[in-house]
């Protein structure tokens, strides 16, 4: 069972990865690009029958800092 | 005082913190990140400096969940003191013994170089050896280094007198120029800039020593 979970930097949180490729699309000449956040996605491979509560919990205490970072977890 | 130094793989920093800890009285054993207990009779636990499991994921994340991470934490816990260096410092917000994270530097650039540190309290073990406002060089060395903490943290640090250092010139845009700070009991202390590496005069500079001498005397005396 493929589950995706995406990391994103929490909103208020300063990402100077995202304002840097920003700065390079701008560069590039492509006008109009107000932001950029960079997060990651994990994909997990997992046994069937993984709950979402399991996935949230290895989130929580592994995938993501939640002092900085918010996380989504997609299951099939 | 007996110190412990954990050696996770990827630690750079381990061999110069054990020096310095050496060179101020105090008996040294390294520890590794699979042993699951701390020698008996710790009073210190050192994390070093390095790129522990070569910060894959986040800086001292996997490091946080070994097993000799459970111990640590366990030592600050029941009120051992805990000096965490650099990627020691992400390690120690990592396991939450310290509040906060260390995000990437704001100007995405790897900085290493001397800066300017203001000691903002004495009133810690480490610290007494400094005056309060005194002005002290020490190197950093790090990426992510940046740190973070969100405003209702930043004021309980403010309000516990727990920063510790502060930059004179704020060099990775960390929140309140924070370098440095000490967890709610004052045993723990996590900061990015490195005092072992200011340790001896062959380094340059001896601004970090105060560090060592001031712990290890408290340690010995007590």
């Amino acid at each position: 069972m493929k589950v995706t979970v995406h990391v994103m930097l929490k909103t208020g949180v300063l990402d100077p990865q995202g304002e840097a490729v920003r700065h390079a699309l701008g560069a590039l000449g492509f006008d109009g690009v107000n932001g950029v956040r960079q997060g990651k996605v994990i994909e997990l491979d997992l046994a069937e029958g993984t709950s979402e509560a399991d996935v949230e919990a290895m989130c929580e205490r592994l995938l993501a800092n939640t002092v900085i970072e918010s996380y989504r977890v997609d299951m099939p | 005082m007996k110190a412990a130094v954990v050696v996770f793989p990827g630690s750079n920093c381990d061999r110069d913190l054990a020096v310095a800890f050496k060179a101020a009285g105090a008996e040294v054993e390294m520890v590794w990140h699979k042993d699951t207990d701390l020698p008996a009779g710790v009073d210190i636990v050192g994390v070093p400096g390095g790129f522990s499991f070569g910060d894959y994921l986040r800086c001292g994340a996997i490091a946080a969940n070994s097993p000799i991470c459970r111990a640590v934490k366990a030592h600050a816990d029941r009120g051992g003191y805990v000096l965490g260096v650099c990627n020691g410092f992400q390690v120690l917000t990592e396991t939450g013994v310290l509040p906060g994270a260390l995000l990437r530097n704001a100007g995405l650039k790897y900085i290493c170089k001397t800066v300017r540190l203001r000691v903002e309290t004495e009133m810690s073990d480490y610290l007494h050896g400094y005056g309060e406002g005194d002005e002290i060089d020490i190197p950093i060395a790090h990426h992510d280094g940046n740190y973070f903490a969100d405003k209702e943290t930043l004021s309980r640090l403010r309000g516990g007198d727990q920063i510790a250092f502060t930059y004179v010139d704020n060099p990775n845009g960390s929140c309140d120029d924070i370098a440095g700070i000490l967890s709610e009991n004052r045993r723990v202390l996590g900061m990015m800039p490195h005092p072992e590496r200011a340790a001896d005069l062959g380094h340059g500079g001896t601004d970090g020593q105060a560090l060592f001498r001031a712990v290890a005397g408290q340690l010995t005396a007590a």
